[in-house]
């Protein structure tokens, strides 16, 4: 057994992306840890996408590094470090909409299953035991995000809630150590959020570190462990909910300097 | 056709989707295919059937790389090529029965069909279509101008098959190879579509970003497919030079690959019973419409832009939802849940 | 050597004319239009009809009739690019690539076998040829007329060029190919913009028709099939989307030609052609003058 401490679930260091002069991200530095459920916020085109599609290989950074595990995954392709354990969600839903929604959730399973080409050709008893295990996971994630609707039918003519839920049983079934969700309660009701902080919380409890992307401020304060903020692609806060909605910078980020003033000099005043 | 009955369209509809999911729909296709001999058994009967056969593998191995995987292949016939080449420059030349040409097609028809999809494959999908039209006629082009592929006059004299002592080279003979041969592509690239790597296809048509995110190399899986496609089309090759006993280069130009493609678009995308209805549609109906010769190609080109705009699914649409069955119900009900140990690789 | 030069350049122009109507396209929608080949086909066989009916009249005034013929080859293909569009590309703007993509190839079919039947299997000849006088030029032969129709060709370009960039046309083209829902907003026809395109694209294709049937002296129903496999491996060269990339891609691709077949064979030259886009394909995808693109998730 090593004595040294144990590698961060995920490293970003001095992560740089620019579109053709647009410094997207620009100098981001975040940890995660095992069992984190950490929140980025930030306004809009803070760049927090960006760095969303960076960590997870869509985008190529233009500098610095990011380690899964003490594994450099900087630059990698999307599917190889989604192989290493993570998994993620888009900001407008990426559904297969012409395909069934158990098909959907297998998605995820796709490294998981044991069977190849010549086992389909001959079905074997193996291919008919991994089609028969996919299916049973495929249902179980199913239940545990909740999804009311038909499971054996197309993706894309569930309401949007539900297809929502979808896409979030499509990442737990990649079997992630870090799910990273880009804005998950975007568009859903406020039962349908509370639902969300619900699963979110069951998500967590199953030892899956959560990294969100919400501009809901509600959720975010509720569910985070820990809050990062964003703006002009660096991070510009990073602690607890409580430490994050005091802390100045954020408030200038979030409301312009005149307005930011008031805001610190009143907290002042209140101590 | 079902509109001489009275029913309401939607009891036609509800008639049409019972006989789409019926589980013995490829028997009764199989039966149809071993019988139909009795019914009519003139060489050039047997000619026209063996030739629809063929298009019929064809145009399924064409739907694994379009239908399944979404790619434009339009160089399919080179596959063809291929195979017919190949194996036809074996037995001729070097004196080998057909069978014992089939590992070195299949060698070769894979190796096409890396040198081609592996550097396209990465580029955005559409240069694929474009590439595979030139290298379509890459192929074409050198079989005519090399001397081992007989340059424009081809290669002639390619024996017929035989198995073991059995001889299979009469009309009759290589019919009832082809059904067997083709019943097996049909049903191997139908248990390929539902698959794990079938899904992955599908995956990738549906949305490339979204299935590599989900742990889907979907460089190698559209490779799969495509080399997929090029081994049923070379295999194909084998079963043509048998047939005819001569091919040229004519035989092989983008005709064939955009009349392969119209089986399968014409058929429906994906969907196994319709893209081999497609094939036969297309590979019989011509020799019905003798007198239309002018007039077909410009109709079929015609024909595919009203289905892309008007009936995008084909004539017999892929099947898109999933029963499912009692056992996964019950199974549904129990909130066993994976635990985060058990789910990670 | 100069030559083979001369006759590079000479193919390269029709190449790059068509190169250019492709690359618009794929610029402004991103849809590979497998019929532009057609178009070139069909300016062709326009002129061909033009001169056949116009018979005597023509053959004396030669080269003015030539580029009357040309004019109105341009008007009429222009239009059937127009109507392509309109037809069967318009109603699938936002269906999947795939669909457009199988969609151009039938409107490719349809145009081919409608000349077909229209004009018949076989080849026919050009009733114009651009033989006649010749000039030595840098130790190449060529005619006056032949020397004219680069001249027409670089005309067109600089036409072109001056349109994409100097016009409010050009600008919102331009827009279109950036982001084409930003450019709805801002209050840009798209439809006309896009129908606009197609219309210059097509008309360039038709003179490199009716030039190339000057040129070659004979014209068939599936000429353009080659030249719109070359005019895209010209556009890929040139870096695809890119205006002067065709022209430059245009040019390239036919020096290329002419001396690799020099070197190779005639035989060869499509082999070469071809595999000269896979290679470069593999090596350089974004051409000489193409940007990287980064596709957006």
């Amino acid at each position: 057994m090593s004595t040294q401490e144990p590698a961060p679930l995920l490293q970003v260091q001095d992560l740089h992306l620019d579109f053709g002069g647009v410094k997207a991200v620009d100098g981001l530095t975040l940890q995660v840890n095992e069992g984190d459920v950490l929140s980025i916020v930030g306004p809009n085109g803070a760049g927090k996408t960006s760095a969303f599609n960076c960590i997870t290989g869509f985008y190529k950074p233009t500098g610095g590094s990011i380690t899964l595990e003490g594994v450099d995954i900087t630059g990698l392709r999307p599917s190889a470090i989604a192989a290493r354990g993570t998994s993620r969600t888009f900001q407008n839903l990426r559904l297969f909409g012409e395909l069934t929604v158990l098909d959907n959730v297998r998605a995820g399973m796709h490294l998981r299953l044991r069977q190849n080409a010549l086992d389909a050709l001959l079905h074997t008893p193996r291919f008919r035991r991994s089609e028969r295990e996919a299916t049973d996971e495929a249902n179980r994630w199913l239940d545990f995000v909740g999804l009311r609707g038909d499971r054996g039918g197309l993706a894309r003519n569930l309401p949007y809630g539900e297809q929502r839920r979808v896409e979030i049983a499509r990442a737990l079934a990649r079997g992630p150590k870090l799910l990273l969700l880009d804005e998950p309660a975007a568009g859903l009701n406020y039962g349908e959020k509370n639902e969300l902080l619900d699963l979110l919380h069951r998500i967590s409890v199953l030892g899956i570190a959560i990294v969100l992307i919400e501009h809901d401020m509600d959720l975010v304060m509720q569910v985070s462990r820990r809050v990062v903020v964003l703006n002009f692609g660096r991070e510009i806060a990073d602690g607890t909910p409580e430490e994050v909605r005091r802390n100045p910078a954020v408030i200038e980020a979030y409301l312009g300097k005149d307005d930011a003033d008031e805001a610190t000099s009143e907290e002042m005043s209140h101590e | 056709m079902t509109t001489n009955f009275a029913t309401s369209p939607a009891r036609v509809r509800a008639l049409f989707e019972r006989i789409q999911q019926n589980r013995y729909l490829g028997l009764i296709g199989l039966a149809v295919a071993l019988l139909a001999p009795f019914v009519t058994a003139t060489n050039y009967a047997l000619s026209v059937m063996t030739s629809a056969l063929l298009f019929v593998m064809l145009a399924v191995g064409l739907n694994i790389v379009v239908g399944y995987c979404g790619l434009l292949d339009l160089g399919y016939a080179a596959f063809f090529a291929i195979g017919a080449y190949v194996s036809g420059i074996l037995a001729t030349r070097y004196g080998w029965p057909l069978l014992a040409t089939v590992p070195v097609v299949i060698v070769a028809a894979v190796v096409a069909g890396i040198v081609i999809g592996g550097p396209t494959l990465r580029l955005r999908s559409d240069y694929l279509a474009i590439v595979t039209l030139g290298f379509g006629e890459i192929i074409r082009i050198t079989a005519n101008n090399l001397t081992i592929t007989g340059g424009p006059s081809g290669i002639y004299g390619i024996p017929g098959i035989t198995l073991l002592s059995l001889d299979l080279s009469s009309p009759v003979g290589l019919y009832y190879t082809c059904v067997v041969v083709v019943a097996l592509a049909v049903l191997g690239a139908a248990r390929l579509g539902r698959s794990r790597l079938g899904r992955a296809w599908r995956f990738i048509r549906e949305d490339e970003d979204a299935a590599e995110a989900m742990g889907i190399n979907t460089y190698r899986v559209k490779l799969a497919a495509y080399i997929g496609g090029a081994i049923w089309g070379g295999l194909a090759g084998i079963l043509f030079g048998a047939q005819l006993s001569a091919i040229s280069p004519p035989s092989f130009t983008f005709l064939w690959s955009a009349l392969i493609l119209m089986a399968v678009v014409l058929g429906g995308m994906g969907s196994t019973p319709g893209v081999v209805l497609g094939a036969i549609v297309i590979s019989v109906l011509p020799e019905l419409l003798r007198q239309a010769a002018d007039y077909r190609y410009f109709i079929f080109g015609i024909l595919l832009i009203i289905v892309m705009i008007f009936r995008r699914q084909g004539l017999w649409p892929a099947r898109a939802a999933e029963r499912q069955s009692r056992r996964d119900m019950r199974k549904a009900k129990e909130h066993d849940l994976p635990k985060a140990k058990e789910v990670v690789p | 050597m100069t030559q083979l030069i001369w006759n590079g350049l000479f193919v390269g122009s029709f190449y790059a004319l068509v190169a250019l109507g492709y690359s618009m396209v794929y610029g402004i929608i991103r849809l590979l239009n497998f019929a532009h080949g057609d178009l070139y086909m069909l300016g062709a066989f326009t002129g061909f009809g033009v001169l056949s009916v116009a018979g005597g009249l023509v053959t004396g005034l030669g080269f003015v009739a030539l580029l009357i013929v040309l004019v109105i080859s341009m008007l009429v293909t222009g239009t059937a690019g127009l109507l392509l569009e309109r037809i069967a590309y318009r109603p699938l703007r936002s269906a999947p690539r795939l669909s457009v993509l199988i969609t151009a190839v039938g409107a490719s079919f349809a145009l081919e076998y409608g000349m077909r039947l229209v004009a018949g299997p076989n080849p026919e000849v050009y009733p114009v040829r651009l033989a006649g006088d010749s000039i030595n030029l840098l130790g190449a032969r060529i005619t006056i007329q032949q020397a004219s129709l680069i001249l027409i060709a670089v005309l067109l370009m600089a036409g072109l060029q001056w349109l994409v960039m100097g016009t409010g046309t050009g600008r919102a083209m331009r827009a279109i190919s950036q982001d084409p829902t930003a450019a709805l907003y801002m209050g840009i026809n798209v439809d006309a913009i896009i129908a606009r395109t197609f219309f210059i694209g097509s008309a360039l294709a038709g003179a490199a028709g009716v030039m190339a049937g000057g040129y070659y002296g004979k014209i068939d129903f599936l000429m353009g099939f080659i030249i719109g496999l070359k005019a895209f491996t010209a556009a890929v060269i040139g870096g695809i989307g890119n205006i002067k990339g065709a022209m430059l891609g245009g040019l390239a691709l036919g020096l290329l030609e002419s001396l690799g077949t020099a070197w190779i064979g005639g035989q060869w030259r499509d082999v070469f052609a071809f595999g000269f886009l896979i290679v470069f394909l593999t090596l350089r995808p974004t051409g000489i003058l193409g940007e990287r693109v980064t596709e957006r998730v």
